[in-house]
């Protein structure tokens, strides 16, 4: 019986693995292949070398990058943790439960367009006679248009709009899953709603508020286009810098070195936030 | 610590398409165990709910020694709640659960810790103040709930069905821990639950709750052996309910078993309810032998009693027999009633 | 206090929401824009940049291949995911739990890099650039989800349902075709499309991995680099469009999928 159940489990799990195997490990081996290759002249020489890693040791250009993408990333974590906690909170509390489903759909359909496109819009918005500046005329903030489109706040701006979304779903589910009885409880022990909130409702929620985090990490760190339509390229960020190499360098091989260096850095987050990483309810 | 007396006062709870409370009005007596018995949807939760001020009333007052408490918060009543399910909190330990009213108290914490002690002393779970919720047992899990409720020194302490998670031997074992704290603490105790054989283990008094009104009130033995009612006389464990007219000399009642002594006198010619207890149906022309002769149809061997059922014409009456008696379906029996045995209740069979 | 409390907290929410709304009602609203830039003021409502749209063949082409490509990943994605996760949950073989864990690592690595990585491959194996690999990327972003989604739908009671199956007489083939998969139907409607979406909008993959043949992303966004104009408002405003008709398609079909079962 238990032969039988392993061949037929295997039999119906194994396309999906070999799907994996074939279009993600294998990619995944010829990138860490790539990497140890060098580009030099034209074409690319397949002994195996370090040089690259050399490179990316050394080169203050690729280190800036890398230290402009974990800013621009971090700024981007902080902030839309930041507006989505109360939002999320907001909508698991004050809104009347047959509404929530609603509202929070109201959070994501934004994203229903096209990312390329509201990438682009946000140019619009932030350029020098665009909504943005005017309103900040008439309210007497500034005398005159500053330069807000293509800088490291539009970019963490735009990166912000987008990721409110992700952090409020996993907040929202993470303030859900408390059982209804324990803000009653502590209140029946003495709690004032501040307590509630401090030291069941907040520490409760702190999964949630990771899985976004983390989610918002992940996504945020290799994306190529919000950086490059809405800060410019102006300050150069990692995926940018990948790209550079792909497309106008032909360097392969150092690409190929960046990209296992943006891998690297997510597998470390992840490790470090694992214990935290789970939306399952802790019985 | 002695507990509080409660007044509750034409308590009504409406909510949009039905009343969960209709005009209830209570006394507790200070440091007694009073449990709240009924069905669901009797009102049963609300009213609990009420007393520890989660639901406020659409009318009435609630006094909890002498002071209006009707519109207090849980935080600032003399009342504490344990809860269904518990709801202890899964990202503390079993010292920081106890403790957390002592720390809302703003009680130091050396203090604190030798109150935690004390408490998890008492309800035998000592040395447990380290552990995690999530490595108790349910039996485990109840005890801690009731230390953090009791350890506040609360006037009157509310439970919510606090056995009902457990199996039959633990809910016993929890049954008699309950009765010995109480006895210890001398808090008043309301205890909210749907099974009789519970309300009758715990209670002095017990308060039977149907559709948001109150069907019969008062100590085990009376409720038992005296049910006001057809609802309370079944609600409270097995009974024959029959209807009947009261004969000539009152003090008789004519039924389709046969002619029942009754122990009041009553009008003749009414009509009234009668409740028998099966447990007080004598067997054999030895008794009074009112009820005539009836066809054993079940015979169930349940342990300390047997469960018999038998059969006349139409009719059906429900037996309960020592141990020892030897019927099977098929006999022939004679059944009689003794007069202060068989019960007028209001409402009908 | 308390009534100052709730107005603090609705006053934020509508400034969030205004912060989350507004650029798309603004992109939507300009799509209908009279003139030529989508900029105030709003001279509409107009159809000109639809129609302009839809005479641009480009974006046209664009648009099929889209949807082409989003369909044939999302149908294989949530397939395979529907086979793993059966696999997984009613024969449980050994290894389960490194398999579940291979089967989603895909999901802990850019699309960046994916896309990078499939594209160096294909470059190894002289495969060239074509839609067909940008498929192949869409399905193995996705299939890690699909997994996931429908692995959650398969619930343990749902087993017991197989097993009276095979007991009166069903064959492996019945007990998946007619037992196990209308269960877990709302799962795999919502796999799919999910996974559609996700296509829909893709661009980095599509980007490493497409030649002339483009996907809808990849063709606004080089419409875009020679100017700003409407018709990417009207491009924009029609991704949302047929998005909203999706997610509402599988509200529906999910709704009517559960009237059906009923489950308990």
């Amino acid at each position: 019986m238990t032969i039988r159940r392993n061949w037929q489990g295997w039999a119906l799990v194994g396309p999906a693995l070999l799907v994996t195997l074939v279009l993600f490990a294998a990619p995944m081996v010829m990138v860490i292949l790539t990497s140890l290759h060098r580009r030099t002249g034209g074409t690319t020489d397949r002994t195996l070398s370090l040089d690259n890693y050399v490179r990316l040791a050394t080169d203050s250009t690729i280190h800036q990058a890398l230290l402009n993408s974990l800013e621009v990333v971090g700024l981007t974590v902080f902030f839309s943790t930041l507006v989505s906690y109360p939002l999320a909170y907001i909508i698991a509390f004050r809104v009347p439960v047959k509404w929530q489903a609603l509202v929070l759909l109201l959070t994501v359909v934004p994203f229903w367009t096209s990312y390329v496109v509201r990438s682009y819009s946000w140019l619009l918005v932030l350029a020098k006679n665009g909504v943005m500046n005017q309103s900040l005329q008439s309210f007497g903030l500034i005398g005159e248009p500053i330069t807000l489109a293509n800088t490291r706040f539009a970019t963490v701006l735009a990166f912000v709009h987008f990721f409110v979304m992700v952090s409020t779903l996993t907040i929202y589910a993470s303030l859900r899953q408390i059982p209804n009885n324990l803000p009653l409880a502590a209140r029946d022990l003495g709690a004032s709603p501040w307590h509630v909130f401090t030291r069941i409702t907040l520490p409760l929620s702190i999964p949630g508020v990771t899985v976004g985090a983390f989610l918002t990490f992940v996504l945020a760190i290799g994306d190529y286009i919000t950086p490059q339509i809405v800060g410019g390229g102006n300050e150069l960020l990692l995926p940018q810098l990948l790209m550079l190499q792909v497309s106008r360098r032909g360097d392969f091989p150092l690409a190929a070195a960046m990209a296992l260096v943006l891998l690297v850095i997510v597998a470390a987050v992840y490790a470090v936030s694992a214990k935290n990483l789970t939306l399952e309810r802790r019985r | 610590m002695t507990g509080a007396g409660i007044e509750i006062e034409n308590l009504v709870k409406d909510y949009p398409g039905h009343t969960a409370l209709d005009r209830v009005s209570l006394s507790i007596d200070p440091g007694s165990y009073t449990v709240i018995l009924g069905p669901s949807g009797s009102g049963k939760t609300t009213l609990l709910a009420i007393l520890g001020g989660f639901v406020e009333p659409s009318s009435g007052v609630v006094t909890v020694d002498g002071h209006d408490v009707t519109t207090v918060a849980p935080s600032k009543r003399p009342t504490t709640t344990v809860f269904q399910d518990y709801a202890l909190f899964p990202h503390m330990t079993v010292g920081q659960n106890v403790g957390f009213g002592l720390e809302m108290r703003k009680v130091n914490k050396k203090k604190r810790g030798d109150l935690i002690s004390e408490a998890l002393e008492m309800v035998g779970l000592a040395h447990t103040s380290d552990r995690h919720i999530a490595d108790l047992s349910g039996g485990q899990r109840q005890r801690i709930a009731l230390a953090r409720a009791l350890i506040v020194k609360p006037r009157v302490l509310l439970l919510d069905e606090p056995l009902g998670a457990l199996d039959v031997k633990l809910r016993r074992q929890m049954q008699d821990e309950l009765t010995r704290i109480h006895d210890t603490v001398g808090t008043t105790f309301v205890h909210v639950t749907h099974d009789q054989e519970e309300a009758m283990s715990l209670a002095d008094t017990i308060v039977i709750l149907r559709d948001g009104r109150i069907e019969d009130m008062g100590s085990p033995e009376r409720l038992y052996l005296n049910p006001a009612t057809a609802f309370s006389a079944r609600f409270m464990g097995d009974s024959n309910v029959i209807s009947g007219t009261v004969a000539a000399g009152g003090d008789t009642v004519d039924t389709v078993w046969g002619t029942i002594g009754v122990a009041q006198t009553n009008n003749p010619n009414s009509l009234v309810t009668l409740s028998i207890r099966p447990e007080h149906l004598e067997l054999g022309p030895e008794g009074p032998g009112n009820l005539g002769e009836w066809v054993v149809h079940e015979s169930h061997f349940l342990g300390q009693r047997q469960r018999v059922v038998a059969r006349r014409d139409s009719h059906e009456v429900l037996i309960s027999l020592p141990q020892t008696a030897s019927v099977r379906p098929g006999d022939s029996v004679i059944l009689g009633v003794a007069p202060d045995r068989a019960k007028i209740v209001k409402g009908d069979a | 206090m308390k009534l100052l409390r709730g107005s603090i907290a609705w006053i934020y929410a509508l400034v969030v929401f205004g912060f989350i709304l507004l650029p798309v009602v603004s992109l939507v609203v300009f799509s209908f824009q009279a003139t030529n830039l989508p900029l105030p003021p709003f001279a509409g409502p107009s159809l000109r940049w639809y129609e302009a749209l839809f005479a641009d063949s480009g974006m046209v082409e664009a648009l099929r291949n889209s949807l082409i490509v989003g369909v044939i990943s999302a149908f294989f994605s949530t397939m395979l995911g529907f086979l793993s996760a059966y696999g997984l949950a009613r024969y449980r073989p050994a290894g389960a739990q490194a398999t579940r864990a291979a089967l989603m690592t895909p999901l802990g690595v850019s699309y960046l890099v994916i896309g990078f990585g499939l594209a160096i491959t294909a470059n190894e194996l002289a495969l060239g650039r074509s839609l067909v690999l940008v498929t192949l990327g869409h399905i193995i972003i996705n299939l890690p989800l699909a997994f996931a989604i429908i692995l959650s739908q398969m619930r343990d009671e749902d087993e017991t349902l197989e097993k009276a199956a095979r007991d009166l007489g069903a064959n492996e083939w019945i007990v998946i075709t007619r037992i196990a998969i209308p269960v877990v139907l709302p799962g795999l409607l919502a796999a799919f499309l999910l996974s559609f979406t996700l296509s829909w909008d893709e661009f980095i993959i599509a980007f490493f991995l497409a030649d002339f043949d483009v996907t809808l992303p990849i063709e606004i966004w080089s419409q875009l680099r020679t100017g700003l104009d409407a018709k990417t408002n009207a491009a924009g405003t029609l991704v949302f469009a047929i998005s909203v008709v999706t997610l509402t398609l599988a509200y529906v079909l999910n709704r009517a999928v559960q009237q059906r079962s009923r489950r308990p």
